[in-house]
């Protein structure tokens, strides 16, 4: 009856309102320098955009950051990470250099995929990370299917399936879930709920917007969680995680975030207000919610400069690698259709 | 040094746009993020968002400008420390982007030098391997082809502990057609699965655990509710290899009857031959013989690549002769001469072998000697063995329960157009499923498949008999 308790107490008890355990002084340096390595990333991919450097479509993670840094402080290696088409953060936050996710969205030849993927289909098998998927909800079947494959080897590895609350609505989510709760197996959902689903509100588009209520039917247990307090993720995905490997099946994590941006560079976001934006970012910033705690806590001004010229310094070198890497070679059009 | 604010693209497609407003004005001090600019396109006002800190320099575009061409400087920003005395000095964009962008946004011969496009690399050949010899006084087990399935299933299954099997009834039911039974008795539910009648959702499981590493068979009840799960074998299964740049491919079989059955119906009754052919990054196989049918099922499981096995329910309880050896695999991609004859070639795969090889012992009786090919794979298609028979009879016949648009005999007719032309003496000729959905009623259902008379009818209008 775990399961059942679990659920109940979700209900009576938010967790997004409980107050998360403090970060220790390395934790919250490292959650700001890879937070913002994502942050600075994604302005720069907003750049080349911009220029015309990067093609087709750019999704940028601008506002969600603290939903996978968070995260991945839960995991350990081996776990896998897979998520749809909003995908550098997840990249950046596995470890993936930054030269070759940049080097893909400028399509060359030292880009993660040889420049066949671009910015939607990416993977990096030494990390871990199964894409980088285009079709809305997709990859919440594959992510099962690799909890199923952790399953049927007998390891205690977790997946970690990411999608939006646009996903949320896709039947095969739904198929998923189902599956993973019969056979128990070892997938975190986290829907990161960044209130559109392109321009579409969660309220416009959703019957149940409790996104941690969405497993109910199938007795999976679920959380909402503040997903712009990065201390919040953490010790949520901590949870989570714990009762996927106990072999308790899955768990769902609702992450309520933002996005800044738009949902592609071509999206006006006329959906909403810039007051409400501003409101956000004025207020609940993931990044400036750790840089204050850091100043608080006698970090100097310096210090947290000099961490921000490191990682702009990693970043505009991927954006001269990404520009100067030449295309990929004619020949590559005809490779990696079979092995 | 200074920073230029460049003339952004804000969509795939755009090359200029109107600078509407300014929402900083010079000396004012901008964060990173800061909306800057309002830009028009053709589609809608979009926000500029700055990405450096500093302070703006000077406005170059000033508001209401039209038509305002991408990459084009707007603004400068000064950085900690800068005057506008260093205005001069702005950096500029790096050239060789800036100009390949322009380029690639600009359709080809607007006023620019043409650039000599290089040629296309060619495809590479695809080599089939010939059958493996059966030794010799091999002992050949005559057995139903839903027994040569089972066998092969089971064979690999033995081989490698990362075979499994999955699907709806799999299990404890024996298979809706009973191809997997016994499988659940050897193996136990760990590897012979049922799952809840949800395809979308098992498919993309399957691929899923394919993605990391297992080999998976999924078994679809038929291949009419495969389509609810056709998007996760073409855009999860097939393309994964070639957007992952090689690095992540998908071991993977998906298995059933295909095509039509007797008396269910449109629904239940679809050839999707043609379908799946067309897709790079599948290899599909219809095989016909009971032999055939455990070789390339064998060979299909061990293969790296994301299979379509196109089975038949018609065919199940067929029995044919299987060569008794440990290890009987057929190569992927090689069709077989299954009757030689120098007057005509039919080609034809799976159940519609049945039309083509009745159809040559009718021509036989009329002095006409038909070679038959059994293609057993679709995809990749041995064009190699068609060409070769096409030009020692110069006349063809396709065969096919699928429809004839866009179909498999259509393919096969243009790469005969394509590299036996001047072979031909008459114009290929396609037999198929009538164009329209399978009707129930017992006599429109067999009018509205081929059979032997249409095959032999056309052989005889190609041969000019």
């Amino acid at each position: 009856m775990a399961v059942l308790r679990k659920t109940v107490e979700k209900e009576s008890t938010p967790k997004a309102s409980r107050s998360p355990p403090d970060f220790t002084k390395a934790q919250e340096l490292a959650a700001f320098r890879d937070m913002l390595l994502i942050r600075r990333f994604e302005e720069k991919a907003g750049q080349l955009y911009g220029m015309g450097a990067i093609g087709g479509f750019c999704h940028l993670y601008i506002g969600q950051e603290a939903v996978v840094v968070g995260m991945q402080m839960a995991l350990k290696p081996g776990d896998q990470v897979i998520t749809g088409y909003r995908d550098h953060g997840h990249m950046l936050a596995c470890g993936m250099e930054a030269n070759g996710v940049m080097a893909e969205l400028t399509g060359r030849r030292g880009g993660y995929s040889k420049g066949k993927g671009g910015s939607m289909h990416m993977f990096s098998m030494e990390k871990n990370f199964f894409g980088g998927h285009g079709i809305v909800g997709a990859q919440v079947s594959l992510g099962t299917g690799l909890a199923f494959a952790n399953r049927y080897r007998g390891n205690d590895f977790v997946s970690i399936a990411y999608f939006g609350d646009g996903a949320s609505n896709q039947g095969q989510v739904y198929e998923s879930f189902n599956m993973a709760s019969l056979w128990k197996l070892p997938v975190v959902y986290v829907i990161e709920n960044n209130r559109y689903a392109m321009g579409t509100s969660v309220t416009r588009s959703s019957a149940q917007t409790d996104f941690s209520r969405r497993g109910i039917s199938f007795d999976i247990p679920g959380e909402q969680v503040d997903g712009m307090d990065v201390r919040a993720v953490k010790a949520a995905g901590d949870e989570a995680v714990a009762w996927c490997r106990a072999g308790n099946g899955p768990f769902i994590l609702e992450m309520q975030t933002y996005r800044y941006r738009g949902h592609s560079m071509s999206d006006p976001a006329k959906y909403r207000t810039r007051e409400e934006v501003e409101k956000i970012r004025h207020d609940q910033d993931p990044i400036e919610q750790v840089r204050n705690r850091l100043l608080a806590a006698k970090v100097s001004e310096q210090e947290l400069k000099a961490i921000d010229a490191e990682v702009r310094e990693i970043v505009n070198a991927s954006a001269d690698f990404a520009q100067r890497d030449p295309e990929p070679d004619p020949s590559e059009l005809w490779t990696d259709v079979y092995r | 040094m200074p920073i230029q604010v460049l003339m952004p693209a804000l969509s795939p497609t755009m090359e200029k746009g109107n600078l509407a407003k300014w929402l900083k004005k010079e000396g004012e001090a901008i964060k990173s993020g800061d909306v800057i600019a309002e830009i028009e396109t053709d589609k809608a006002t979009m926000e500029v968002e700055a990405t450096d800190e500093g302070t703006l320099g000077r406005i170059l575009i000033p508001e209401g400008t039209a038509d305002v061409a991408v990459n084009t400087p707007i603004a400068t920003i000064l950085s900690d420390g800068e005057s506008a005395a260093d205005l001069g000095k702005a950096s500029a964009p790096p050239p060789n982007v800036a100009r390949e962008a322009a380029q690639s946004r600009s359709p080809v011969g607007e006023g620019r030098p043409m650039i000599s496009a290089p040629a296309t690399p060619s495809a590479p050949a695809a080599v089939a391997e010939r059958d493996p010899e059966v030794p010799a006084g091999t002992e050949m087990v005559t057995m139903t082809i839903r027994e040569a399935l089972r066998d092969a299933m089971a064979e690999e299954m033995r081989r490698d502990p990362d075979v499994f099997v999955m699907g709806e009834e799999v299990a404890e039911y024996q298979g809706a057609y009973k191809v997997t039974q016994g499988l659940l008795q050897e193996f136990g539910a760990r590897r012979v699965i049922d799952t809840p009648i949800t395809e979308h959702g098992f498919a993309g499981v399957g691929v899923g655990a394919a993605m990391s590493g297992l080999k998976p068979i999924v078994e679809f009840m038929t291949f009419n509710f495969a389509m609810q799960a056709i998007d996760q074998i073409i855009n999860s299964a097939a393309k994964t290899l070639y957007m992952s740049g090689g690095q992540m491919g998908c071991s993977i079989v998906f298995r059933g009857p295909n095509g039509a059955a007797a008396r269910v119906a449109a629904q239940h009754s679809q050839d999707y031959s043609a379908w799946y052919s067309q897709i790079p990054g599948l290899k599909v196989i219809a095989p016909f013989s009971a032999a055939d049918h455990k070789g390339l099922l064998k060979a299909a499981i061990r293969d790296p690549n994301p299979i379509i096995f196109l089975e038949n329910e018609v065919l199940y309880g067929q029995s044919g002769e299987v060569p008794k050896l440990d290890d009987y695999l057929i190569p992927i991609g090689k069709a077989r001469i299954v009757r030689t004859g120098g007057h005509v070639t039919l080609i034809s795969w799976s159940h519609g072998m049945t039309y083509a090889l009745k159809a040559a012992d009718e021509l036989a009786k009329e002095g006409i000697e038909a070679e038959v090919i059994d293609l057993r794979t679709l995809r990749p298609m041995d064009t190699e063995t068609i060409v070769a028979s096409v030009k020692k009879t110069g006349r063809a016949v396709t065969v096919e329960e699928g429809w004839q648009q866009s179909g498999v005999g259509a393919e096969i007719a243009a790469r005969i157009m394509e590299q036996a032309f001047d072979y031909l003496d008459a114009p290929v000729a396609r037999v198929s499923g009538k164009d329209v959905p399978m009707p129930y009623a017992a006599n429109l259902e067999k009018l509205a498949l081929p059979n032997v008379a249409e095959v032999v009818a056309a052989a005889k209008a190609v041969a000019y008999r």
